[in-house]
C-alpha cells in the first residue's frame, strides 16, 4: 500500500482535462435556511479534491446536493456532462456517484456481509459476489467480522465499511464526509491511506474533511467554504501554503 | 408464556440456533398445561382454538410492525384493511354461488386460491393506494399527522362498507369442512389445521422474503436509515409501497381466514380485532417481525385461555393487562423493538 503521497507542488497539478462533476451557481436551502449560497465547484476526472471550512460551512450539504438528498433551489449539478440537478438520489447511484455519508450511517442490524452488498444494490448478483471480493481484499479487516452486525463493529471498522460499501456500486465519483471523523491518529493514517489507494484504482473522490491538513496532503485541489460559499480555490499545496488557510484551518497561530 | 421466550439482553445478541426451538416448545406445552388445567377434555380442541386464533392475529400484527418499522407510523387503517379482506372473501364465495362446505377436494382447493389470492391481491393494492395518497405526502409532517390521518382513513374504509354492504353481522358461507382428523394422538379439525398451516406458511415466507433476499434487505436497510438507503440506490417509495403491499396483502389473507374459520364477518370488525393484533405487535417488540407472531400467537392464548376458565368477558382486560405488565417489564416487547438506528 501507498504511503500517504505529498501533493504535487507544480503549479497546476491537473492533468486531466474531462470535468467529471461540476456545480454552478448552486442554492441548496434547509427549510428557511440558505445553506448554499451559489456554490460554484469543478472536479476533474481522477482528481482528489477537498473541501475544508469550519462547522456549518456547508461541506456536508454540498455533498448532499450532488449526490441528491437534497436539491438545489437554484444554479446545476453536471455529472459527466449530463444535468442531474434534480435527479433522485438512488438513481444517482446507477450513473456513478456513491456517498459515504458523515457518521458512517452503517446499518447496524444487517451484518457486515450483507451491508457490503446494499452497497452494490444497483448492479446484479454475480457483479455483487466479484466486488465483494475486490472490497475484502482492500479492507480485509471486514472479512474477519463478516457475519457480524454493522452495529457491533468499532469505529475505525464502520467506517471502513462505510467506504467498502460505497465501493460496492462501482463509483466513477466517490463522496467521503469526515472518512477520519472521531477516529484515533493510527486509524486516520489508514483512512488518508486507503484514499490514495483507491484513487489509484480510478475513482474520482470529493472529500470533506475537518482534518484540513490530512486532506490537503492527499488531496489535487481544494475549496475553502465559509458559510454557504466558496471563498477560496487553489491546488491543495497552494492553499496549504496560504497564510490564511493555515491560520484559520491548520491551526497556526 | 413470556418466561419461555429467550431472555436477550439489551444488546441484541445473536440467537444461538437451539434457543429458539427450544422456547417455541416449551411455550406450546406450557400453554398446553395451562389449558389443560381447565379445559379436561376439550384441552386438545381449546387448544388448537387457540393456535387457530393466535395464527389470524399474527397475520394482521404482521401488517401493523412492517409498517411501524419502516415509516413508524401507527396505520390505524390496517385493521379496516383486514375487515375488507373479509367482506372480498364474502363477496367472492356468494357470487361464485358457494353456500356451504365444499366435499370435493381439487375444487375446494381452486376455490380458496382464487378466494385468498384475490383478497390479498386487491386488498394489497388498497394498501398501496391508501400509502400513496394519504400518507406520503406527509411522510415528513410532525407524527401526528399521518396518524390523524390513518384513524381518517379508517372510518373512510368502515364507513364505506357499512354504507355500501351492510350495517349488520354478515354471514360467510365456510367452504373447509370441520370435520375431525385423527393425525397420530392429534385429532384436528381440517379447517383448524389448514389455517394454522397457511399462516405458518405465509409467516415463514414473509421472513425467508424479508431476510434472505435483495428486495426483503432492502426493506429492513430502508426500515433502519432512509437516507443511507437512498444512497445505496434504493427507491424509497417503491420500497415502502411494496412494504404496504405486502401487510396488506396479510391482512386481506387474514380475513379470508376470519369468514372461513368464524363463519361471519361486520364491517366494525376492523377495530376489535386490528386493537388486538396491534396488542399483539407491540408485545412482541414492534418492527420486529418475528415479535409480531409471537405476539399474536400470546394474545390468542390469552383469549382462549380465559373464556377456559370461565372468565371469557374479562379477555380483553386480561390481553391489555398483559400488554402492561410485559411493557413493565421488557419495554421494547418480548423479542425486542428493531426501529430506524439514531444516529
Amino acid at each position: 500500500m501507498t504511503v500517504a503521497v505529498a501533493a504535487p507542488a507544480a503549479p497546476n497539478p491537473t492533468p486531466s482535462p474531462s470535468t467529471l462533476l461540476r456545480l454552478s451557481g448552486v442554492n441548496t436551502y434547509y427549510g428557511r435556511i440558505h445553506a448554499l449560497q451559489g456554490i460554484d465547484i469543478e472536479v476533474k476526472q481522477d482528481e482528489i479534491v477537498t473541501l475544508i471550512g469550519s462547522n456549518g460551512a456547508g461541506k456536508t450539504t454540498t455533498l448532499k446536493t450532488i449526490s441528491g438528498l437534497l436539491h438545489p433551489r437554484e444554479g446545476t449539478v453536471e455529472f459527466d456532462g449530463k444535468d442531474v440537478t434534480h435527479t433522485a438520489a438512488h438513481e444517482l447511484v446507477k450513473e456513478g456517484i456513491a456517498h459515504a455519508p458523515e457518521g458512517r450511517r452503517i446499518f447496524s442490524r444487517l451484518s457486515v456481509r450483507e451491508n457490503m452488498l446494499m452497497g452494490g444494490f444497483t448492479r446484479s448478483a454475480s457483479e455483487r459476489a466479484e466486488d465483494l471480493e475486490r472490497g475484502l481484499t482492500l479492507f480485509p479487516r471486514l472479512r474477519e467480522r463478516l457475519d457480524q452486525k454493522g452495529g457491533s463493529l468499532s469505529g475505525g471498522e464502520q467506517q471502513m465499511l462505510a467506504i467498502a460499501r460505497a465501493l460496492m456500486s462501482r463509483p466513477r465519483l466517490l463522496l467521503l464526509d469526515e472518512p477520519s471523523l472521531g477516529l484515533s491518529p493510527i486509524l486516520v493514517q489508514q483512512i488518508f491511506q486507503l484514499i490514495t489507494e483507491i484513487k489509484r484504482q480510478g475513482v474520482t473522490i470529493l472529500l470533506v474533511e475537518q482534518n484540513a491538513l490530512q486532506a490537503l496532503a492527499v488531496a489535487d485541489r481544494g475549496y475553502v467554504l465559509q458559510t454557504g460559499k466558496v471563498i477560496l480555490a487553489d491546488t491543495a499545496a497552494g492553499l496549504a501554503a496560504n497564510p490564511d488557510v493555515r491560520r484559520a484551518y491548520l491551526g497556526e497561530i | 408464556m413470556t418466561a419461555a421466550t429467550p431472555s436477550v439482553a439489551r444488546p441484541r445478541m445473536r440467537m444461538i440456533p437451539w434457543r429458539a426451538p427450544v422456547a417455541v416448545v416449551a411455550a406450546l406445552v406450557i400453554s398446553y398445561l395451562v389449558i389443560a388445567n381447565a379445559a379436561g377434555a376439550q384441552a386438545q380442541e381449546q387448544f388448537i382454538n387457540a393456535l387457530t386464533i393466535g395464527a389470524l392475529y399474527a397475520l394482521i400484527a404482521l401488517g401493523y410492525t412492517m409498517v411501524y418499522g419502516i415509516i413508524e407510523l401507527i396505520n390505524f387503517a390496517h385493521g379496516e384493511i383486514f375487515m375488507c379482506g373479509s367482506f372480498v372473501a364474502w363477496w367472492l364465495i356468494t357470487t361464485m354461488g358457494f353456500t356451504g362446505t365444499i366435499h370435493d377436494l381439487p375444487i375446494l382447493v381452486i376455490v380458496l386460491v382464487v378466494v385468498f389470492l384475490v383478497s390479498m391481491l386487491v386488498m394489497g393494492v388498497v394498501g398501496v393506494i391508501i400509502e400513496r395518497f394519504a400518507y406520503r405526502r406527509l411522510r415528513n409532517a410532525p407524527r401526528l399527522a399521518p396518524l390523524i390521518t390513518a384513524i381518517g382513513v379508517s372510518f373512510i374504509l368502515q364507513n364505506l362498507v357499512f354504507v355500501g354492504i351492510s350495517n349488520s353481522i354478515v354471514k360467510v358461507p365456510q367452504l373447509i369442512p370441520f370435520d375431525l382428523l385423527q393425525i397420530g394422538p392429534l385429532a384436528i379439525r381440517e379447517i383448524n389445521l389448514f389455517v394454522i398451516v397457511f399462516a405458518v406458511a405465509l409467516m415463514i415466507a414473509l421472513q425467508l422474503f424479508i431476510t434472505r433476499t435483495r428486495l426483503g434487505t432492502a426493506m429492513r436497510s430502508t426500515a433502519m436509515d432512509r437516507e443511507a438507503a437512498q444512497l445505496m440506490g434504493v427507491n424509497i417509495n417503491s420500497t415502502i409501497a411494496i412494504t404496504f403491499f405486502i401487510g396488506s396483502a396479510l391482512a386481506g389473507a387474514a380475513g379470508v381466514v376470519q369468514t372461513q374459520y368464524l363463519g361471519n364477518t361486520v364491517f366494525n370488525i376492523g377495530f376489535q380485532s386490528g386493537l388486538k393484533a396491534f396488542t399483539a405487535a407491540v408485545l412482541g417488540g414492534i418492527g420486529n417481525t418475528t415479535g409480531a407472531a409471537v405476539g399474536g400467537f400470546v394474545i390468542g392464548f390469552l383469549e382462549v385461555t380465559s373464556s377456559v376458565y370461565g372468565i371469557g368477558r374479562w379477555s380483553e382486560a386480561i390481553v391489555f393487562g398483559a400488554l402492561v405488565v410485559v411493557l413493565i417489564f421488557r419495554p421494547n416487547g418480548i423479542l425486542g423493538q428493531q426501529l430506524a438506528d439514531r444516529a
